[in-house]
């Protein structure tokens, strides 16, 4: 058999390099996250239906949940669930500028996209010590 | 002027609507589902802080009252529509096996209505009752 025969079918063929050579830019990364945190709020639709479904059905099941979400594991997945719907959103918003073709220059998709990121855990912390005084604050 | 032979217009390139044969139609709801998706999520976000740390009786009336009951039904039905394409898209840019794509594809619809019509029949019984 020669070295040619060997296997020009098993070889593994050379694939043209993508996402690994390049550098992490901050439009990338948050390119990455609008996708993760879209499928996060995904199955987040869950828990807004097991919310409807819990008032809906009386005050026990409303109860259980009131109970879970009070829960560490609770406040974690609901904390979670509040950034990436105000990040999805703000991500969102900055998408349909750019659909326009605004906001494309180099500094201004920058500025945009690190306004989007900051601006989506300001708005998660301001509406969590909003919650917290509603709540009954510190008590 | 001397414009190129080619006496096809656009409208023999449409008419086919591509591959998927709905030509734009999923990236333009994608666009006009976000548009809508944004007060409505400020709205979902301002009824829950609303309703935090209130008894289920007082809950049960809030979330029942038209106004309330309606912006949630456009919350869930808008998102719903708006999830179920961008999930969609996840599967088919990154399930190349037809083995597992159709049935992703097939899961996707499912679970989207599933849920979505729960939440609906759940708003739907606080607002009517029973």
């Amino acid at each position: 058999m020669s070295e040619l025969d060997a296997g020009t079918a098993q070889r593994a063929r050379p694939l043209s390099p993508h996402l690994k050579i390049y550098r992490p830019m901050l439009t990338m990364m948050m390119s990455i996250v609008h996708r993760i945190t879209g499928a996060g709020l995904y199955f987040g639709l869950l828990l807004l239906a097991w919310w409807l479904i819990a008032a809906a059905s009386g005050p026990n099941a409303y109860s259980a949940f009131e109970w879970f979400m009070g829960t560490l594991l609770g406040r974690v997945i609901l904390f979670g669930y509040t950034w990436a719907l105000l990040h999805h959103m703000l991500g969102g918003i900055r998408h349909l500028i750019w659909d326009t073709l605004h906001g494309l220059e180099p500094a201004e998709r920058e500025l945009l996209t690190l306004s989007t990121l900051i601006g989506s855990v300001a708005l998660t912390l301001v509406l969590w010590v909003i919650g917290y005084l509603a709540m009954g604050g510190p008590q | 002027m001397s414009a190129p032979l080619n006496m096809r217009t656009p409208m023999r390139r449409v008419r086919g609507l591509g591959a998927a044969h709905s030509g734009t139609g999923h990236f333009w709801h994608q666009r006009l589902t976000s548009v809508a998706g944004v007060p409505l999520t400020i709205a979902l976000v301002v009824i829950v802080i609303a309703l935090l740390g209130r008894s289920h009786a007082a809950v049960v009336q809030i979330l029942g009252s038209p106004l309330i009951a309606i912006l949630l039904l456009l919350f869930i039905i808008n998102g719903a529509y708006h999830m179920w394409i961008g999930m969609q898209e996840i599967i088919l840019d990154y399930v190349h096996d037809d083995k597992w794509k159709l049935p992703a594809l097939i899961a996707n619809t499912f679970y989207v209505v599933l849920v979505a019509f729960a939440a609906v029949y759940a708003i739907l019984k606080l607002s009517f009752g029973v």
